[in-house]
């Protein structure tokens, strides 16, 4: 079966606080059922954005990595992703640029164009919930990423 | 020496050095190197800094949660945890034996995450150390640099990684987050579309596992002297162990050996681990100190995780591996090998293991079986043990009547190893900063150290822009004399004498 050309990639922890702000932009994406099936989007959702994900790119024209931001601009930001050719893995978690350069040297072949939702959050403390200002911003990140792929699903190569 | 370097006599009067974050280990670590006026090294910690909070997060959840709940306290190995805790579960619930098949599909679910953490591990984090040296240029000393250099390699690592994380869905329902490990069994077994299809790779992880154990020992044995003496210390072992003295990674008793491979203790339960292992606080770090307490904290601290466990045991059940762990053995000379390095050859020699042991477990009727699940009498205390991939996990719980959580004692692999890292760093420190000039590559070395042991320093946070590297240097006053910051993006700034602008 083929793959949604469409896959939204979140990551966090449930339990730490503004971390789970990926994971709750797929629970809500999730809740709206009906549209992202319409527009066929994938949705994945995992810890940390690892090697492994780069095989998640095969076979998609649109990627959107999401996750909290622990700086930046609020309530969202949202840019295209570059490959990163020389970066240091700080962790054991990857960056998405570093994640497209996987995908580019260890499977090859067309490419997505890769986004990166970067949701502002504030506080990341275990055991804590969302903060109010981190929900606030996810309503916001969420209207303005249904928004997108209502007008990314009108291009030709998602018809 | 290297244990005179944990606390100064005069700290007051000396420069700090401090390495925050540190690269390519989990969390927020921080080591400290305080210099004279000579840059003789005078003090060395590793200090860990996010180490808190779990004991009370689990506190006053119902017990039946844990094997779901506690997977958030670490994205690196949920997996470990949540074998862990099912296992402190099934004791709550009464339960000593598993069924069969619940016993081999928490098996293989074990084994599917041991086999992806350490492919993870060696391909991502430590293959770019050993493959290009210490010494090379920080923006090529990576996962992508090699993929540019050595593609196939860099390829398996992917691929390998990829299969053991769709061992977990297969056996835990889910990617992340899985369900499969309930108190008292398990919640699915495997269909037999399930079965075949982990099947149908499984000859190539064995031949990839077998070929990377030969580079590795390959890599470890072409600069064997430089190697052996890398971050060595003497250090007692601590792991499970099979009835037979095989190695064992999900169930067993605590064995522990001296750093000549006496033998200090032997098939103990582990339920009883109170009575051999006792927790020191420094006053200086977050995290404890465990040691055997029949020894003390002076001499009774242990090293965990694989370089302790193929020391431990006597022989591995499949027959690649031990013919692997047996060229290991002879390595030491008669002794355990105690080489940090040594870590990444134990580390992929358990690779194979694992390999091997799926292969071996995909071929049992077992794991397609239906009774999945048993109860007993509820009981007000449980303890679980796992070797998780950076060694022994426990986790211990107490109920109330309502069944929730009173008490709860969670000893991580990272703790267990936390003054063996420390002695390992204290021992670069003495041999390969001592009165040099600090330079980056010279500081990679203790964080190479580090990364032998894999810690997991507990943080699953991962926001973006939270994972710079910043080595300060401070005047016994405080003031910054100088910075080095490496941002996400591999830029480094602040080498030059004087101020450097904060980023």
């Amino acid at each position: 079966m083929p793959r949604p050309r469409v896959l939204i990639l979140a990551w966090g922890n449930p339990s730490r606080g503004d971390d789970a702000l990926g994971p709750r932009l797929i629970e809500r994406l999730e809740g709206a059922g009906d549209v992202v099936a319409a527009l066929g989007v994938e949705l994945l959702t995992d810890f940390q954005l690892q090697i492994e994900h780069a095989l998640d790119l095969a076979e998609r024209d649109l990627v959107v990595f999401a996750d909290a931001a622990a700086s930046g601009a609020a309530p969202f930001a949202f840019d295209p992703v570059a490959s990163n050719p020389a970066l240091p893995i700080s962790t054991h978690a990857l960056s998405p640029g570093a994640v497209l350069r996987v995908y580019q040297r260890v499977l090859g072949g067309p490419e997505p164009r890769c986004y990166q939702l970067a949701i502002r959050g504030y506080d990341f403390e275990l055991g804590r919930d969302l903060s109010p200002a981190a929900s606030t911003n996810l309503d916001a990140a969420l209207a303005h990423l249904l928004d997108w792929l209502a007008r990314a699903h009108g291009e030709p190569c998602l018809q | 020496m290297t244990s005179s370097l944990e606390t100064a006599r005069h700290p007051e009067t000396l420069r700090r050095v401090c390495i925050e974050p540190l690269t390519r280990v989990e969390g927020h670590g921080k080591v400290t190197l305080l210099l004279d006026e000579d840059n003789h090294v005078q003090q060395a910690r590793l200090h860990i800094v996010e180490f808190r909070g779990f004991e009370r997060f689990i506190q006053g959840r119902p017990y039946w949660e844990l094997p779901v709940l506690v997977q958030r306290l670490c994205g690196i190995c949920p997996v470990s945890h949540h074998l862990a805790a099912a296992k402190a579960c099934d004791q709550l619930i009464g339960v000593d034996r598993l069924t069969p098949t619940a016993e081999k599909v928490r098996r293989l679910m074990h084994l599917g995450q041991t086999f992806q953490s350490h492919a993870l591990h060696f391909f991502h984090l430590s293959s770019p150390d050993l493959l290009f040296g210490f010494d090379d240029a920080v923006a090529h000393r990576n996962i992508v640099g090699v993929i540019q250099d050595h593609p196939e390699i860099a390829k398996r690592g992917v691929l390998m990684r990829k299969y053991g994380q769709e061992v977990i869905r297969v056996t835990a329902g889910k990617r992340v987050h899985g369900t499969g490990a309930i108190p008292g069994g398990v919640n699915k077994s495997l269909s037999l579309e399930e079965r075949d299809y982990l099947a149908a790779e499984i000859d190539t992880m064995v031949d990839w596992a077998e070929q990377s154990v030969q580079l590795m020992k390959r890599i470890f044995l072409t600069n064997r002297d430089y190697h052996y003496r890398f971050a060595a210390v003497d250090a007692n072992t601590l792991g499970l162990i099979g009835p037979d003295g095989a190695l064992e990674l999900y169930h067993g008793g605590l064995r522990a050996k001296d750093a000549q491979g006496g033998i200090l203790l032997d098939h103990h339960d582990y339920r009883d681990y109170e009575q051999v292992i006792r927790e020191e606080i420094k006053s200086w770090s977050y995290m404890k100190f465990p040691f055997l307490s029949q020894l003390g904290p002076e001499q009774g601290w242990y090293r965990v995780g694989p370089l302790a466990r193929v020391n431990n045991c006597d022989r591995i059940d499949t027959p690649l591996a031990e013919q692997e762990r047996q060229d290991f053995a002879a390595a030491g000379e008669g002794r355990p090998l105690q080489a940090a390095l040594a870590t990444h050859w134990a580390r992929l020699i358990e690779l194979l293991y694992c390999a091997e042991a799926i292969r071996e477990l995909l071929s049992d009727p077992d794991l397609l079986g239906s009774e999945l699940r048993l109860a007993g009498d509820m009981r007000g205390k449980g303890i679980g043990v796992v070797e998780a991939p950076r060694g022994t996990l426990f986790h211990h719980y107490e109920i109330d009547g309502d069944g929730l959580v009173t008490r709860a004692n969670l000893i991580v692999s990272t703790t267990n190893n936390n003054q063996a890292m420390n002695t390992a760093i204290r021992q670069v420190a003495a041999h390969y900063l001592d009165g040099r000039e600090l330079t980056e590559p010279l500081l990679n070395q203790i964080e190479v150290a580090i990364r032998a042991y894999d810690p997991c320093l507990s943080c699953a946070t991962h926001a973006v822009g939270r994972m710079p590297l910043e080595l300060d240097l401070l005047d016994a006053s405080g003031a910054l004399v100088d910075r080095i910051y490496r941002h996400p993006d591999g830029a480094v700034e602040g080498l030059s004498p004087g101020p450097a602008a904060a980023p």
